[in-house]
């Protein structure tokens, strides 16, 4: 009933492939950007904009990247934690040795380096699948956090190896990083750039190309009968995706803790991006930003739920009750739907178009 | 049916050998295809009529023989350039996209028509223009293989016989010069058979195509193809029009045993 698309004819072919082809949609979405945009900033405290938005934004966009390669391409990787220290430390030495390199362009260059690196490491691909690929992007892995941690010349010789983010303004004397950068002004900054990015990663993946990786994905003989060239489109996926991962890195490391080490990057990030992806929904721009959400809410949710129900646990208590009932939800909405946060959502989008009548 | 008027030789193979290690599945095949007609390949189960097919659209590398294909003469086709010149095929085994609709099915069939970058798709404005053109292109199959209703549904949700018309249609997508189709009707009952008899006959008068088929139903070979090459372990053993192959000796032989005294 409050969600029907009756009366809302489609008359040309541009409407019909819209993002949100409904109008309910479309004012749903103009207000959570509101929210996004003016409300949060406003209302909300410094507490939730470091520690949640901040982190929810930073892995919602490597997990878009993540999504492009495994959810739409169909290639696994365990390499995401490798490729954001790649774009973390890239970001660091552009910065260091460009001072007077605009912040944008250090994030966007920064993208590009872990792009090319991404193509190197997904070389294999073409030969290799599923597991055994798996594996391959494991050894990415460790070999790119094992060199940013060994080598001091990606740190600029620091001694305890960790880089810090040195102040750049976004215009003017609105610093976006560094010790001088307001929460509200970061927020914002990751804000934009996320949204823009996601708009663009949602044409492609709805797009020619995205076609292309969808049918290497379900059916990757047919896909090459059809003409779809396998090493350029499989080479692209692992591009554009390491893209956006090396500039979710360098998110990280600059908007989001402003200091960090390459060992902030291991294989535990990279299964947290796969847990956001498959918990999210695989193949699924929306399902990205729903199991990041879900990611970072949910350990914040139950080490505050005793509080609010009035138990007291000790805290040590806490800590490994969280872990246990966080692994159990895991595996609880896995069995559940297997599809993710993006299918129930969807799910419940097709109810709602008859409730609260039977039929 | 009104007499079609066959035009050159599209598609010729010769002398084609191919053999995995020491499985002999073609021995010295040669026939051609012309322009606007149906051609039947029937055989036995395991006479390589699957493997030609695979041979014909680069699949499969044969250790001998060549393939004249519009002209030139090579003696391997590559997949890539066999679907870029314009050959397209369906598989005997369903091979849809089955996580994709119907629509983004038949939509890759065209990715030789589209040439936007992907910069130009990530933008979304530079590459609209062409996706519009290729989706009107693409309703136009919808339209002729009668399957609007189905347009946004996951092609892994849909019946048996539907996946097979929406294969069809992803190869007819390519706009192919040459369509080959392997067991096009397996498995149907006699109503979506003959459906799927009236789409072949008017792709080819619709489209004017050239259309090389593996069937097993004799009546459906019989009645729609222009002429039928008969394999049998890999060998030819007859070709020519649907009523001299029924006659021929040979192939009674090979479809019925021979008596042995």
């Amino acid at each position: 009933m409050i969600y029907r698309e009756a009366g809302q004819f489609k008359t040309s072919y541009p409407a019909d492939r819209a993002i949100f082809p409904i109008v309910q949609d479309r004012y749903f979405v103009a207000a959570i950007a509101l929210a996004a945009f003016v409300a949060v900033p406003l209302l909300a405290s410094e507490y939730w904009l470091v520690t949640i938005m901040l982190p929810f934004l930073v892995l919602s966009l490597a997990a878009i990247g993540l999504n492009i390669l495994t959810g739409y391409a169909g290639l696994l990787s365990l390499g995401t934690g490798g490729f954001m220290a790649c774009g973390a430390f890239a970001a660091y030495k552009l910065s260091t040795a460009f001072p007077e390199l605009h912040i944008i362009g250090v994030f966007a260059l920064s993208g590009v380096i872990t792009a090319g690196v991404g193509v190197v490491f997904g070389i294999p691909s073409l030969r290799i699948k599923g597991f055994y690929l798996a594996v391959a992007t494991l050894a990415s892995q460790f070999f790119l956090v094992w060199l940013f941690n060994k080598l001091p010349w990606f740190t600029n010789y620091s001694p305890s190896g960790v880089i810090s983010a040195p102040p750049r303004a976004l215009f003017g004397d609105v610093f976006v990083t560094g010790s001088s950068a307001t929460p509200e002004a970061k927020y914002l900054f990751a804000l934009t750039a996320v949204c823009v990015l996601a708009l663009l990663a949602k044409n492609m993946v709805r797009g020619n190309i995205g076609r292309k990786w969808m049918a290497i994905r379900d059916m990757d003989i047919a896909a090459e009968i059809i003409g779809i060239p396998m090493l350029r489109t499989k080479l692209l996926a692992f591009a554009i995706s390491s893209f956006y991962i090396g500039v979710a890195g360098a998110m990280w490391a600059f908007i989001y803790t402003s200091s960090v080490e390459a060992l902030a990057f291991g294989i535990e990030r990279s299964f947290q991006v796969l847990f956001i992806i498959i918990i999210g929904g695989l193949g699924s721009i929306l399902g990205s930003f729903l199991g990041a959400a879900f990611i970072v809410l949910l350990p914040i949710l139950l080490s505050n739920a005793p509080q609010l129900i009035g138990l007291q646990i000790p805290v040590d208590m806490v800590t490994h009750l969280e872990f246990m009932i966080f692994g159990a939800l895991i595996i609880l909405f896995l069995i559940v739907e297997p599809h993710g946060l993006a299918r129930l959502w969807s799910i419940a989008k097709e109810k709602l178009r008859l409730w609260p009548f039977p039929h | 049916m009104a007499e079609r008027r066959f035009g050159e030789v599209i598609l010729a193979v010769q002398d084609i050998s191919l053999s995995f290690g020491g499985v002999k599945a073609l021995t010295s095949v040669s026939f051609e295809i012309r322009e606007h007609e149906i051609r039947a390949i029937i055989g036995p189960n395991g006479a390589g009529k699957s493997s030609m097919l695979n041979v014909i659209n680069g699949f499969y590398h044969p250790q001998e023989g060549s393939i004249t294909y519009k002209g030139v003469t090579r003696s391997r086709m590559h997949p890539h350039h066999a679907a870029s010149h314009g050959i397209a095929r369906t598989f005997q085994n369903i091979a849809l996209f089955r996580g994709m609709s119907t629509l983004d099915n038949i939509m890759t069939g065209r990715v030789h028509k589209m040439k936007a970058n992907v910069l130009m798709q990530a933008l979304y404005w530079p590459a609209r223009r062409e996706e519009v053109e290729n989706r009107e292109f693409v309703e136009h199959i919808i339209d002729f293989l009668e399957i609007q209703a189905i347009r946004k549904t996951p092609v892994g949700r849909l019946p048996y016989g539907m996946q097979k018309r929406v294969e069809l249609g992803r190869a007819l997508a390519a706009e192919p010069d040459l369509l080959l189709l392997d067991e096009p009707m397996a498995g149907m009952n006699l109503e979506e058979k003959e459906d799927m008899c009236r789409f072949v006959l008017d792709v080819t008068e619709e489209f004017g195509t050239t259309i090389a088929l593996i069937e097993h139903d004799m009546g459906v070979v019989m009645d729609i193809s222009d002429r039928v090459v008969v394999l049998d372990y890999g060998e030819k053993l007859a070709d020519g029009v649907p009523a001299e192959v029924r006659e021929d000796q040979a192939v009674v032989d090979a479809y019925l045993g021979v008596a042995h005294d």
